[in-house]
């Protein structure tokens, strides 16, 4: 199973916080693709550009920013949590 | 009330006065929206040349509306003609903002202040924030006077100093093994968990990041009301940068200059995100290794750093990024020319100015203004390593003859 977390941000389109989902051994895209099933197009719309996350979002699995892993073909195996996070920052 | 409410810096959707930072449309950053009629109405430069010398004397254009701010004394900080370091790097108008004599030494007690009035008046039961030093000195302080408990996080190695400061202030001061980046994460997902806490650089953000306009507000005030020609702004997430041009807009929005043609330029350390974009080209694009004596400026994945690049690229502004070396070598001519001692951020506008006047992006001419945002005592361990070493004598008249006098 992987955990997935959501920001509050999201909650106006997916009504929860966390939720597990059956994609081990799946990529970070293909988990992608569950929830979109899951939550219908709004989701893919607003998180997608052009077949890339938009770059207000940043996607973490197991605290690691998938930029620094393998992007979308990230892999994901049991246990892992996946958080999505809007980018904020400033020291 | 001067807040109407927030709005999306991306695609413009609007959300109410309250602690929230994402749209949940794109995603995006929030932004206040004021009532400029009803600010407009109500302020004037005479107002604030009477108002108390802190940033409070710009209450009128800041997004509160309590009438009794968290107030240390953050602000209205030594403003001055440098003409020595003018001389020595060929500007004939140089001007020093000097921050690293706020409350807390550095320019983010600005900020801080506002934020922490903020989460009063949003009734938050603490506050928090990821730092990368600073931001934890100054919120520590700013809770200790608010009577909040702070939940402080930082990545584990920045200077001892930073860190001594925010615990004698009783606040909590987790440090994150990883780099800013990381600690910022995880305060983020605790922020998501805790609503009722105020993280001023997270949920508090859209109103924390006001704070600094008031460097604009205090950069043409002191000018006798008017606006230099370039000014040169540290960068770490680019969130300064940003406020300070907003501050200029609004000072021509509420009509106290005739317009905002300021070139605003950023300094990053060599290898960070802005600059590198800004001065080599292509996207701001996340660093996952951050390679800097800099710690108050390391800041691999910078929120506002899209906007910041766009706000320098349009007012025909530069980036520079110097070295480790030509930091150090910057706060070490700053002293011994004007009596400053910088931290090694300040060291990294000075060095970025020294280069926009040797390529000629500023003219020696031109009314410039840089901002010290830190004060040197607070990155004693890096310059140690770059100093010569004091003299050491018997005490002896004859020694000190021949050691030193020789
Ligand atoms: C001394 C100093 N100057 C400048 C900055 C840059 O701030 P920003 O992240 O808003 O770009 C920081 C950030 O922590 C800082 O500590
Ligand atoms: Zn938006």
């Amino acid at each position: 199973m992987i955990r997935v977390k959501f920001p509050s941000a999201f909650t106006s389109i997916t009504k929860e916080r966390r939720i597990e989902v059956e994609a081990d051994g799946k990529t970070v895209g293909e988990l992608l693709d569950i929830l979109f099933e899951r939550y219908g197009s709004t989701l893919r719309e607003r998180l997608m550009k052009d077949g890339e996350l938009v770059p207000f979002i940043n996607i973490f699995v197991n605290g690691e920013d998938i930029r620094y892993l393998n992007g979308l073909q990230t892999e994901l195996k049991d246990g892992d949590e996946v958080a999505f996070i809007p980018a904020v920052a400033g020291g | 009330m001067r807040v109407i409410g927030l709005k999306c810096r991306v695609c413009g959707r609007e959300f109410p006065n309250a602690p929230l930072y994402a749209c949940d449309n794109c995603f995006g950053p929030l932004e206040v929206i004021y009532n400029w009629e009803f600010i407009a109405e109500r302020t004037s430069k005479e107002k604030v040349e009477k108002g108390p010398k802190s940033i409070w004397r710009y209450a009128d254009l800041l997004p509160v509306d309590t009438l009794k701010p968290v107030d240390l004394g953050a602000g209205y900080t030594r403003f001055i003609k440098a003409d020595n370091l003018g001389e020595e790097i060929g500007l004939k108008n140089l001007y020093l903002l000097d921050d690293s004599t706020n409350p807390t030494y550095s320019f983010k007690d600005r900020v801080v202040s506002v934020a922490v009035t903020k989460a009063i008046e949003f009734g938050m039961k603490a506050v928090g924030c990821a730092s990368t030093g600073n931001l934890a000195g100054s919120l520590a302080a700013h809770a200790a006077k608010a009577k909040l408990p702070s939940y402080i996080f930082v990545p584990r190695g920045i200077e001892k100093n930073k860190i001594i400061q925010a615990v004698v202030h009783g606040a909590k001061i987790i440090e994150v093994e990883g780099t800013y980046d990381d600690a910022n994460r995880l305060a983020t997902e605790i922020a998501e968990e805790n609503p009722e806490w105020g993280f001023v650089n997270i949920n508090l953000r859209p109103y924390y990041v006001e704070g600094s306009k008031t460097l604009a507000y205090e950069t043409v005030e002191r000018l006798g009301w008017m606006t230099p020609d370039q000014v040169v702004v540290p960068m770490g997430s680019g969130a300064l940068l940003c406020a300070i041009f907003r501050g200029f807009t609004d000072l021509e929005r509420v009509g106290f200059i005739d317009d905002n043609k300021v070139t605003l330029n950023g300094a990053q350390p060599r290898g960070l995100p802005i600059a590198k974009a800004v001065k080599y080209g292509g996207n701001v694009e996340p660093v996952k290794k951050l390679e800097t004596i800099v710690h108050s400026l390391a800041i691999g994945n910078p929120a506002d750093g899209i906007f910041a690049k766009e706000i320098i690229k349009k007012t025909g502004g530069s980036a520079e990024d110097p070295s480790d070396e030509e930091t150090v070598e910057a706060v070490k001519l700053l002293a011994k020319t004007e009596g400053i001692f910088t931290e090694l951020a300040g060291g990294v506008t000075i060095a970025a100015l020294k280069k926009l006047v040797e390529d000629g992006s500023i003219d020696s001419y031109d009314v410039v203004v840089a901002y010290l945002t830190g004060n040197g005592l607070k990155t004693p361990e890096v310059i140690l390593n770059y100093i010569p070493e004091t003299i050491q004598i018997r005490p002896r008249i004859e020694e000190f003859e021949k050691v030193v006098v020789a």
